[in-house]
């Protein structure tokens, strides 16, 4: 109670020095915690845990909403996503019958979630506003990474039991395409030009690259750090700097984050961090990337220029992904 | 395959005798791949009545469920490739029943069986089948004999063997360093089995038995060194109880009866199984739900076989892009397959006796105690396959 009230009494006093700005960014940082369906606070400076609080039951992707005034915490055994106020992480509303949401992606309007929904196999078109499933679209078995096309026309979903990447045209809600990829597809990362979509395959081992103009892979990115077999690099989350230039893969079983350099796909390097890596963050700056660390309950905070992991915090069961309010 | 191209083409021009063809061609190009399901009528593995007083000590539940959630699964996958999946399905009584079914199917196109059936089943199809052009899926059989001197080049071994899980619990003991075990085994064949497997793997990994009991059901006080679990157990300093009970009726009574405050393993206890319901890592929950959507129950191992079975073939099917049954084999049994398990390992087929390479969960009840392989069990190339019998240590010789 005492800690709520003070970070109340600096927003308080942040809004009053500069009114309407995106000051009032907190440059706290958010975890959702897949098992104790907990979200735990973590301070942007010290990365010191806050404070944690109870959130629906299975919480896994999490988003901000366009103004960042808001974020989205997709619950799965609730069959719910949450609204939460940034400033204050309050709970707004909840957005209920989504079924078992996992990850999903913001339309660049702000208006509209694409959900994938694992258990019923499908993508859903989420109106924020109503709380309404505009559309639904059939997917093969469990999908899950979820990416929007910065002009909202295209949504790329993976389906992990299909080892699919569906390519979604937005305004009729129909697949232009199927796109067979490694074994269990996770997660996307685009090029800033968007011309290559990076999905990780998780039980391939491996990152295809997939050529977004002909659909069509035309490469992939194997990765052998030290001391590790191919089938014991199990790649989930990975994420490109705005530039285009490098990007992270979180290795799973591994239990390291790749870094690679996207224009020859090359690996640079392999950072050591917790069990079982799986969720990234980048913060705005780019100088510090986050790590979920799912097995053994911490998160690994790295340096990106040194690539040297300065602190590892424990927070909730399970931790998943991440917000950065910076 | 050409056999069942033909009625389907002429079905297709009576059906539409104004098609042109476009359509012709596109429904050559979803012509469906058949699989064969097929029953052993009268396996007595799934006879209810053997439990006193009806009381089902297992549950004995058919796997079909598994394969139908695997065809599902594989509809969309079909859409985007222009493939077709399902299932056949057939039961028999008799192994000449089964043999006639195969062939039938065979002549209209079918080359891949999932066999539910029990060893003595799978010996009588896999000799009957020598050279033919199919490749049967055991998915319910665990005995070694099965993978040894017995095996089949047509004939692949998803459910894992008794030697696979006395493994895993001769590697799990070794961690535990609970070293010393008493055996207690039934008067069945499959007990025997299962408990000469077990010697096997303790041997393996340096596990030492210091005595085997050969136990009865009954109340004879007479014989009550071979019923009494108290009696059974009072003799020797063992860290563990190993009970090789296939039936499980009194493997049942086991536990807390023992004169020493020990564990149990075996048939009764920490077993190791191909699957269970309480598995909640590497997507597991997802095929749970699905499956107990689906079947209204819960997934068993041999549920999880006979999906894995289908997926297995849909994969080897979809990497391939062929109907050609000879490409689409050399991929299923080759190093190349990486099959999603949901057991955190890729999995595929071993080369020297047609089993498939996976981890092996190990638990109660109601909760997975540890996934075999376990940490710090290596091997040279593939640390699965300090799970079973390794290249040259069975009798198995595929001649190809």
């Amino acid at each position: 109670m005492a800690a709520r009230l003070r970070t109340g009494l600096i927003i308080v006093v942040l809004l009053a020095a500069a009114p309407g700005m995106a000051i009032a960014a907190s440059g706290r940082i958010y975890v959702t915690n897949e098992k104790s369906s907990t979200i735990t606070v973590l301070n942007g400076k010290s990365y010191k845990v806050v404070r944690s609080f109870k959130t629906c039951k299975r919480p896994r992707g999490v988003h901000f909403s366009k103004d960042r005034k808001q974020f989205y915490v997709g619950c799965a055994d609730d069959n719910v996503i949450a609204v939460y106020e940034t400033a204050t992480a309050k709970l707004v509303k909840r957005i209920r019958g989504i079924q078992e949401p996992e990850t999903f992606d913001l339309a660049p309007d702000g208006k509209t979630l694409y959900v994938s929904n694992e258990e019923d196999a499908t993508v859903s078109f989420v109106d924020i506003e109503t709380g309404k499933v505009i559309k639904s679209v059939e997917l093969g078995e469990e999908p899950e990474g979820v990416q929007v096309t910065a002009d909202g026309s295209t949504v790329y979903v993976a389906s992990e039991a299909a080892n699919l990447v569906h390519v979604i045209d937005t305004a009729s809600a129909e697949i232009k395409a199927d796109i067979l990829v490694g074994t269990r597809p996770r997660r996307f990362a685009l090029t800033p030009d968007e011309k290559e979509l990076w999905v990780s395959a998780e039980l391939a081992g491996q990152v295809d690259i997939i050529d977004t103009r002909t659909n069509k892979t035309t490469g992939d990115i194997v990765f052998k750090p030290t001391g590790f077999r191919r089938n014991e690099v199990t790649p989930v989350d990975l994420l490109m700097t705005a530039d285009g230039k490098t990007a992270f893969v979180a290795l799973g079983r591994a239990n390291h984050v790749a870094v690679v350099d996207v224009a020859s796909r090359k690996v640079t390097d392999y950072i050591l961090v917790g069990k079982r890596p799986w969720g990234l963050a980048l913060s705005r700056d780019e100088e510090t990337l986050f790590v979920a660390n799912g097995l053994s309950d911490d998160v690994s905070i790295i340096d990106v220029a040194s690539h040297r992991v300065l602190k590892s915090v424990a927070v909730g069961r399970v931790p998943y992904g991440f917000l950065i309010d910076d | 395959m050409r056999v069942a191209v033909v009625p389907l083409l002429v079905a297709i021009v009576m059906a539409f005798p104004l098609a042109g063809a476009p359509s012709f061609s596109a429904a050559a190009e979803t012509q469906p791949l058949l699989i064969g399901y097929l029953e052993f009528t009268d396996d007595p593995r799934y006879d209810e009545k053997r439990a006193y007083a009806r009381i089902r000590v297992r549950p004995h539940n058919r796997p079909r469920p598994g394969a139908e959630m695997a065809i599902r699964e594989s509809h969309v996958l079909g859409r985007a490739l222009k493939m077709k999946f399902s299932l056949e399905r057939g039961e028999a009584k008799t192994a000449a029943g089964l043999i006639s079914m195969i062939e039938r199917m065979v002549a209209a196109g079918v080359r891949y069986f999932l066999i539910d059936a029990d060893a003595a089943m799978i010996t009588a199809l896999g000799a009957a089948t020598m050279g033919w052009d199919l490749l049967l899926f055991n998915i319910s059989e665990p005995a070694d004999a099965l993978r040894g001197a017995e095996c089949r080049a047509q004939v692949m071994h998803v459910i894992p063997s008794h030697a696979m899980m006395t493994d895993a619990l001769a590697q799990f003991l070794v961690t535990k360093k609970w070293r010393k075990v008493l055996v207690l085994k039934g008067p069945a064949g499959e007990d025997a089995a299962f408990a000469a497997a077990f010697e096997v793997s303790a041997r393996r990994f340096g596990v030492r038995i210091i005595a085997s009991r050969d136990f009865v059901l009954g109340n004879d006080p007479r014989e009550r060194e071979k019923n009494n679990v108290a009696l059974m157990t009072a003799e020797g300093n063992y860290d563990v109880v190993f009970v090789a009970d296939t039936e499980g009726e009194f493997g049942r009574y086991v536990p807390y009866q023992t004169y020493r405050p020990r564990p149990i393993i075996g048939t009764e206890g920490l077993i190791a199984k191909a699957w269970h319901w309480s598995w909640e890592r590497h997507g597991a929950p997802q095929l749970n739900q699905r499956f107990e959507k689906l079947a209204k129950r819960r997934m068993t191992g041999t549920d999880w076989a006979a999906w894995a079975a289908v997926k297995a073939v849909v994969e080897a099917a979809v990497r391939t892009k062929s109907a050609d049954f000879k490409i689409v084999r050399t991929y299923l049994r080759g190093d190349q397959l990486t099959l999603d398990a949901y057991k955190g390992n890729p999995v595929s087929f071993r080369p020297w006796d047609n089993q498939l390479r996976q981890p092996i969960l190990l638990g109660t009840h109601n909760a997975i105690i540890e996934r075999a392989p376990l940490e710090g069990f290596l091997h040279p190339s593939e640390n699965m396959d300090t799970l079973g019998y390794e290249r040259g240590d069975n009798k198995c010789r595929l001649g190809q």
